[in-house]
């Protein structure tokens, strides 16, 4: 035999145990060989079961706040330079679209500080613009670089909380990832194989996780009317008021800002009240906040705390003697709800609230349905495809086969290699992969036939065979791989598993069917000078 | 083993009947498509609630559909899986704000039909730690002894064997005796703590109707890039009126595959599309080894005209155009009888546009040849005023190539 056949050989060998390493590893025995099979292998969601969800982050949420914000430290900034001002106000963006619209509404500033009120705001506000809307009115619009700025800064944070959530709910192999452009479609698509109880998830993920600790004013009150009532309808300077939690109407009025937020927690766990049993969150103050809250409990002693989850009073205990660093939250019905929340806490707030897009969830009983269904269809598909192949084309159908079965080896070991999910359209791949890599062993063979026929040699035909069908290979591998590769950009998630099984089953099949076959071919003329029937 | 040798087939005079029967097969999937609206979109596309429930006993359809369209407003259908105990049940969303609650009445909708019960854990779908929380209070009071650690596997086992030896249902808990690691004592506290619910959500879809519009038009547009790549390739590899008949045959498929979809009332879904685009790149194979062939007879310089050459490359072709798709075929067959109902959609759309794929390579693609051919030689006819000789002028250009 020559040299070069050997080298050759000697490559497709190589390939042949590198791919089988990759799918496998070197197994001591059959546990070893299942472990590392799974291990290397990953499964979608839809073959392992789990749920994708992709969310909405109600960026408008965050644009409010802003402006809140900025109205508290205007009022404080103009209090400062001696501004006699006459009321702040900001609109109400309702959807994602017109969040930039946010608008902050300026009256009554007195007309001879009306320099020095355009000064604290273009020095202290560079954010906004201020125009003049009549003599002492202004509006304060957020600059369209800023608004962008707020919109990505607001959906990268969210992204950070709910990463955090989910770390801490020990979902390993979970992804969170923006899908779309953060400033037109700010979406967040998260994926959790594996996971059996979404409705859990759906809920920590949702949660605001807003915690404040607010001084009570007054209250509680029955109805929101008994409350507006008292004070005659207007409520009194620096005050707000809220609703409590629970199945009777409740309402307080809070001092507007509040003592200490979730921002100041420095741990949060679920515990049992020694009382009466029921399941608490109860969290931990920083040092710094606790040295605040320590003052403040000190002096407001026989005073009411409301504890605020949410925009809701959980509860308003009375403060019986100064506290310094730790608090409870009641209300969880049961461990795993207190759990949740002390889980939501720790990972820290979500900036806007977000609502569901879509969800997919798979049971594990599907799942394990669907690998064996796949499993099936590939086996049927592959005895079909060989059978017809050692019928029709003899011996030569034995060198189609081997080809054949390195083709679905290199492409299972190369989605190994690069770490690709196996997804049920996947598994559709490479069954669909195999009826498609056999044409170009037909197109070879029936060439070869056809040479023959017109009176080659048996070298001579298989030659002639080999090269001219490579052409017409080519040409039907570049059509295919082109629409796999539009398939890619479209798809989804699950299509995309699809398209890259396609596509590198292609690419593979190159190197099987026409280098791999043509060198079984070569081995089995090598040993006899004249060959004169071939089995084809 | 050789079928095809040799064939003869005047494939080119007995273009018409054939030709028709496409253009009937065409018209035959628009006019359903023009009657039921367009195509009928699966949930991807549409949008929706989407429920795939497993039941215990063969369910009532009727029972199920009563009790949900009371609830919810719009269209609710509820339709058997063939040869299963299984629901599909799919409601419209109209806006996103409906998203959750639809999905949450629908399942409330069924626990309310099969009565299940507040007190006790539904065993059947009960994730591992409810499972775990209900019964490892219950252990302890018994004076069950079993290690934190050992119990968790244990429940993991559990579901294990539920899941994936049983499709996620038990007959009744004595089954559970064959996990391994079970003792009586927790089969015990399990028969007490928890019941055999009578159905199992297997699968939820919720997509809301901005999602499917969006993605609607980005699947028109990635088949159209498809076919428009098709005819760029193709064009040059060959000339461009090759890669014209190429596309106008892949395009015959695809509208036929979606024209019998309609006429069997299958949706549309996400990977249907994904079957149609590998079609488009499919069945362009079969039409490319005919062209290659003719490509190859023009430069030999073979006699004859136009329909001599295109008829005799497309019998000297014949077996390999048949061989691969039969085998391809195959491979989707297979798919389409056990690769169950997720993939159903999916391998009809490969079983029809493989079939449809061969044939309109010989009887779409090549004509066209034919005809452009004859079109161009009319007018070589009429410019030169008078019989020039019948040289093909594809065949002159493609030689000096």
């Amino acid at each position: 035999m020559e040299r070069s056949l050997w080298i050759k050989i000697g490559t497709i060998v190589a390939v042949t145990l590198i791919c089988i390493y990759g799918i496998v590893g070197i197994p001591k025995n059959q546990k070893e060989l299942v472990d590392n099979f799974e291990k290397n292998i990953k499964l979608g969601l839809d073959l392992k079961g789990g749920s994708q969800l992709v969310l909405q982050v109600q960026v408008q949420d965050a644009f409010k706040a802003e402006a809140d914000q900025v109205i508290d430290r205007l009022k404080t900034e103009v209090k400062t330079a001696g501004i006699d001002y006459g009321s702040f106000d900001r609109n109400e963006p309702t959807t994602i679209e017109t969040a930039d619209k946010i608008e902050i509404a300026v009256k009554g500033v007195p007309s001879a500080k009306l320099g020095d009120f355009r000064k604290i705001v273009t020095e202290r506000f560079p954010d906004w613009n201020l125009t003049s809307t009549s003599g002492t009115d202004f509006k304060l619009n957020i600059k369209t670089t800023s608004a962008l700025e707020l919109r990505k800064k607001t959906v990268a944070s969210s992204i950070r909380t709910i990463e955090s959530r989910i770390d801490g709910l020990g979902l390993a192999e979970s992804s969170v990832q923006q899908r779309g452009a953060a400033e037109t479609e700010p979406e967040i698509l998260i994926q959790m194989p594996g996971v059996d109880d979404p409705a859990r998830i759906k809920q920590i993920l949702q949660t605001a996780a807003l915690l404040e600790l607010y001084e009570v004013q007054e209250g509680p009150f029955a109805s929101r009317d008994q409350m507006m009532n008292q004070f005659n309808g207007i409520l009194p300077m620096g005050t707000k008021p809220m609703r409590g939690m629970g199945t009777q109407e409740s309402w307080f009025l809070l001092k507007r800002a509040p003592v200490i937020t979730g921002r100041d927690l420095r741990d949060s766990r679920a515990s049992q009240d020694s009382m009466n049993n029921s399941w608490v969150t109860s969290f931990v103050l920083s040092q710094d906040a606790s040295r605040r809250f320590g003052a403040f409990t000190e002096a407001n002693v026989n005073k009411r705390l409301a504890i605020v989850l949410d925009n809701q009073v959980r509860s308003a205990p009375t403060i019986q003697s100064k506290i310094t660093d730790n608090g409870q939250i009641t209300g969880a019905a049961n461990q795993q709800e207190a759990n949740d929340l002390a889980l939501v806490l720790r990972a820290g707030s979500l900036p806007a609230s977000v609502i569901y897009l879509e969800e997919r969830t798979v049971g594990p009983s599907l799942g394990a349905d669907s690998i064996r269904e796949g499993l099936y269809s590939g086996l049927a598909g592959v005895v079909a495809v060989v059978l017809v192949m050692l019928v029709y084309y003899k011996k030569s159908g034995i060198n189609a086969t081997i080809a054949l079965i390195l083709n679905a080896v290199i492409l299972i070991a190369m989605l190994a290699y690069f770490g690709a999910t196996l997804t049920l359209p996947g598994i559709a791949g490479i069954v669909l992969t195999i009826g498609m890599a056999v044409d170009s062993n037909v197109l070879i063979f029936e060439r070869i036939r056809e040479e023959l026929r017109s009176g080659k040699s048996v070298r001579a035909a298989i030659d002639a065979g080999f090269s001219r069908a490579f052409l017409t290979i080519i040409d039907t591998h570049v059509t295919a791989v082109v629409s796999s590769a539009f398939l890619f950009i479209f798809g989804t998630t699950n299509v995309k598993g699809f398209a890259v099984t396609l596509i590198i089953g292609l690419l593979a099949n190159l190197f099987t069917a026409v280098f791999v076959s043509k060198v079984i071919f070569d081995w089995e003329l090598s040993g006899n000078k004249k060959v004169t029937t071939l089995s084809i | 083993m050789e079928l095809f040798r040799d064939t003869n087939f005047d494939f080119m005079g007995n273009k018409w009947p054939l030709i028709g029967l496409s253009l009937l097969l065409t018209a035959a999937g628009l006019v359903s498509l023009a009657v039921n609206g367009g195509p009928t979109y699966g949930i991807d596309f549409k949008g929706g609630t989407l429920l795939y429930v497993k039941f215990a006993e063969k369910p009532s359809e009727e029972a199920i559909r009563t009790a949900l369209s009371r609830k919810i407003k719009g269209e609710v259908s509820v339709v058997a899986v063939q040869g299963t105990n299984e629901l599909m049940i799919q409601t419209e969303i109209k806006g996103e704000q409906e998203l959750q609650s639809t999905r949450q009445t629908i399942e409330d909708t069924l626990a309310s039909v099969y009565s299940a019960s507040a007190d006790k854990l539904n065993f059947t779908g009960a994730p591992a730690q409810r499972l775990y929380d209900r019964i490892n209070l219950p252990l302890q009071k018994g004076g069950v002894f079993i290690a934190d650690e050992d119990l968790r596997k244990l429940v993991v086992e559990i579901l294990k064997f539920r899941d994936k030896q049983k499709g996620g249902m038990l007959a009744n808990f004595d089954e559970l005796s064959a996990v391994p690691g079970m003792t009586p004592q927790v089969l015990n506290v399990i028969k007490q703590e928890s019941y055999l619910g009578k159905y199992l959500v297997r699968n939820t879809e919720v997509v809301g109707p901005r999602v499917g519009n969006e993605l609607r038009t980005k699947a028109l547009l990635a088949t159209l890039y498809a076919l428009g790549g098709m005819l760029i390739y193709v064009g040059l590899r060959f000339e461009f009126v090759y890669g014209f008949a190429a596309v106008i045959a892949v395009f015959h498929d695809t509208i036929i595959t979606i024209g019998l979809f309609s006429l069997f009332h299958k949706e549309i879904s996400l990977t249907v599309v994904a079957a149609l685009l590998t079609l488009v790149g499919y069945s362009m194979n079969d039409t490319i080894v005919v062209f290659d062939r003719i490509r190859e007879n023009l430069q030999r310089g073979r006699k004859g005209d136009m329909t001599d050459i295109v008829n005799r490359s497309v019998n000297e072709t014949l077996s390999r155009t048949i061989m691969t798709s039969s085998l391809t075929l195959l491979t989707a067959v297979a798919l389409w009888l056990f690769g169950g109902q997720v993939l159903n959609g999916f391998a009809f759309a490969l079983v029809v546009g493989i079939t449809v794929g061969t044939y309109s390579s010989i009887f779409v693609a090549s004509p066209i040849l034919v005809f452009w051919q004859d079109f161009m030689k009319k007018r070589g006819d009429n410019s030169r005023a008078g019989g020039a000789t019948p040289v093909v002028p594809a065949a002159k250009k493609l030689a000096a190539k």
